[in-house]
């Protein structure tokens, strides 16, 4: 019995892995590989709105490839322009709440239990509320007539408003506002881990704070500073959201032109070339991403 | 251990300032009389009733409501699964790629996602005539898609922590490994099945990006109509709405908290008892 179990085993393993697995390669690579296609091809007045790649003609298959769409990424300056602007942006808000972030999860991670999970929860929490919302609320505050605004006006800082909503500095303000958490959490589960007594060590044998702070505190949260970094820096690349109701004409990012490209042109094609683009560019990051998560995992 | 600097702390509490000002705001003037957002002109709770009468809105929430709810519960089952593909069955043929496709849905760009998924229900029905257009269904599948990894996440730090020696030693007794992980990992996993349906709920019935390429007629859901009322601009009602989102969620975390410490403390008080039982024999 015990023997036919043993036999029975592998081929129920397989089956049980086979589950997720298959579910990801349908939904996930397969999809991929279907945008790489499309973006070979040419739009059309039809259902669904682009040209097949294999014709027949003459009774031999044709196998069309056009590179129109990338040629046309190349030639209009516009596609350019919003992939720099979305990796600098996308940079500095990393940047920028890496260093709000890090003392923020340094000092939970130093609090003692009861308050700990008390100010981790109010960390998560704004997550968990909805991401429209919170961008939502910085309207509010911004626009013309907004609080800020009007705040600034009656303690006589100011006359007029001053135009703080629809501009990057916006833009800036809302990414790092809704991405903060992500960053928190993973320099807080690092830094959680962290063994103090190497601090007070350093500090016996005469280090100052800042010395080792950067020798030793620094170094050994590496790991979540990556995790951190990757978990902003990556989505915000081809953040919708945040450009289209905080920022203005003027601020050119390319998960704003996918969409546009997608339901106001209608143009299938180039909005799957911009997404491959994309792609390309994030792999280096979302590797990296991967092979740090996975020894996470292996640890 | 040093106690932390009280300027780390002045820093902490700017942090959290920055975190909660703009939803305080926000709840505030969901109670404010007037139709302008920003001027303060008497208490009131009109907008709340207004939004019980909005019948798109209604149905816009129950549809949201529907899709997570069963996304949430798929996105555990599969979750689950994958979850123990990765931590209790070795190494296998393609465990990189396994690996590499769950967790690149916690980073991928929404547009991308929401793109990719939509070309492949066009292509399925051109090929296969199935999905038959696009709608509840789609974006149900979507939002399982991207959930799951999440949930993998969560349940996979969760086996990592548990020890395995009670898993192995149920089978070394004889118990099948289903029965084993009916009886043994699936109780001890619980919470962690929990924290992950209640965050692939909420990560579903925010989701305003991936929806909107996968609907279709009929499928509307919650995050697309705020969407397209905020683009007109800020308005009270919205401002009400987002309040009961906020303190629902808020609710249900605290709850889900609560509830976590004391199944935590429970599972260490039956332990601790469980080692003073077998010592004293």
């Amino acid at each position: 019995m015990k023997h036919a179990l043993q036999l029975a085993l592998p081929s129920g393993r397989f089956f049980i892995t086979s589950i997720p697995f298959l579910w990801f390669i349908v939904f996930l690579l397969i999809p991929f590989a279907i945008v790489f296609k499309i973006s070979f091809s040419e739009t059309a007045i039809a259902v669904p709105p682009y040209t097949s790649l294999v014709s027949t003609i003459n009774d031999t298959i044709q196998l069309t490839l056009n590179l129109g769409n990338y040629l046309y990424l190349l030639t209009d300056s516009l596609y350019a322009a919003a992939y720099l602007n979305s990796i600098k942006i996308a940079f500095f808000s990393t940047l920028l709440c890496l260093l709000i972030g890090y003392p923020m999860a340094y000092a939970i991670a130093r609090t003692q239990s009861p308050l700990r999970n008390l100010l981790l929860m109010l960390v998560v929490l704004p997550s968990w509320t909805s991401f429209l919302i919170r961008v939502y609320a910085w309207i509010g505050i911004l626009k013309n007539n907004g609080l800020l605004n009007n705040f600034l006006i009656s303690l006589g800082i100011i006359d007029t408003p001053l135009p703080l909503l629809h501009t990057n500095f916006a833009v800036y303000l809302g990414i790092v506002y809704a991405y903060l958490p992500f960053m928190i959490l993973p320099l807080y589960a690092n830094l959680v881990k962290m063994d103090w007594n190497l601090l007070d060590a350093a500090s016996d044998l005469g280090a100052r704070p800042w010395k080792s702070f950067l020798t030793i505190t620094l170094p050994l949260s590496a790991a979540g500073i990556i995790s951190g970094s990757m978990l902003v820096f990556i989505p915000v690349v081809g953040e919708f959201v945040i450009p289209d109701l905080l920022g203005g004409p003027d601020t050119l990012m390319i998960g704003k032109i996918l969409w546009q490209e997608f339901f106001n042109n209608r143009d299938w094609p180039v909005a799957s070339s911009v997404a491959v683009v994309m792609l390309l560019l994030l792999m280096g990051p979302i590797l990296l991403f991967n092979r740090h998560q996975n020894k996470q995992i292996q640890n | 251990m040093k106690a932390p600097s009280r300027s780390l702390f002045t820093l902490l509490a700017f942090g959290y300032a920055f975190l909660y000002i703009p939803i305080i705001i926000l709840v505030i003037y969901s109670f404010n009389e007037s139709q302008l957002v920003t001027v303060w002109s008497g208490f009131s709770t009109k907008w709340y009733q207004a939004l019980f009468s909005d019948d798109q809105l209604l149905t816009a929430a129950w549809v949201s409501l529907r899709i997570a709810f069963l996304t949430a519960t798929a996105a555990v089952g599969l979750g689950t699964v994958a979850g123990l593909v990765m931590t209790r069955f070795g190494r296998f043929r393609g465990k990189t790629l396994f690996s590499a496709l769950i967790t690149a849905p916690l980073v991928m760009p929404e547009v991308i996602t929401g793109l990719s998924l939509l070309l492949l229900f066009v292509a399925m029905e051109d090929l296969l005539g199935f999905p038959h257009g696009r709608g509840m269904f789609t974006i149900w599948v979507a939002h399982v898609t991207f959930t799951t990894a999440y949930v993998t996440i969560i349940i996979v730090s969760r086996l990592r922590e548990l020890d395995n020696t009670i898993e192995d030693a149920a089978m070394d007794l004889g118990a099948t490994p289903v029965k084993v992980f009916f009886v043994i990992t699936l109780p001890i996993i619980a919470p962690a099945l929990i924290s992950g349906w209640l965050l692939a709920f909420t990560l579903s019935i925010d989701d305003l990006v991936i929806a909107s390429f996968v609907a279709g007629p009929g499928s509307t859901t919650l995050p697309m109509v705020i969407y397209s009322s905020v683009r007109l601009g800020v308005s009270p009602k919205i401002n009400a709405l987002a309040t009961l989102i906020i303190g629902i969620i808020t609710l249900i975390a605290i709850m889900t908290t609560w509830f976590m410490l004391r199944v935590e403390k429970q599972r260490k008080k039956e332990m601790e008892q469980a080692l003073i039982a077998a010592k004293s024999q």
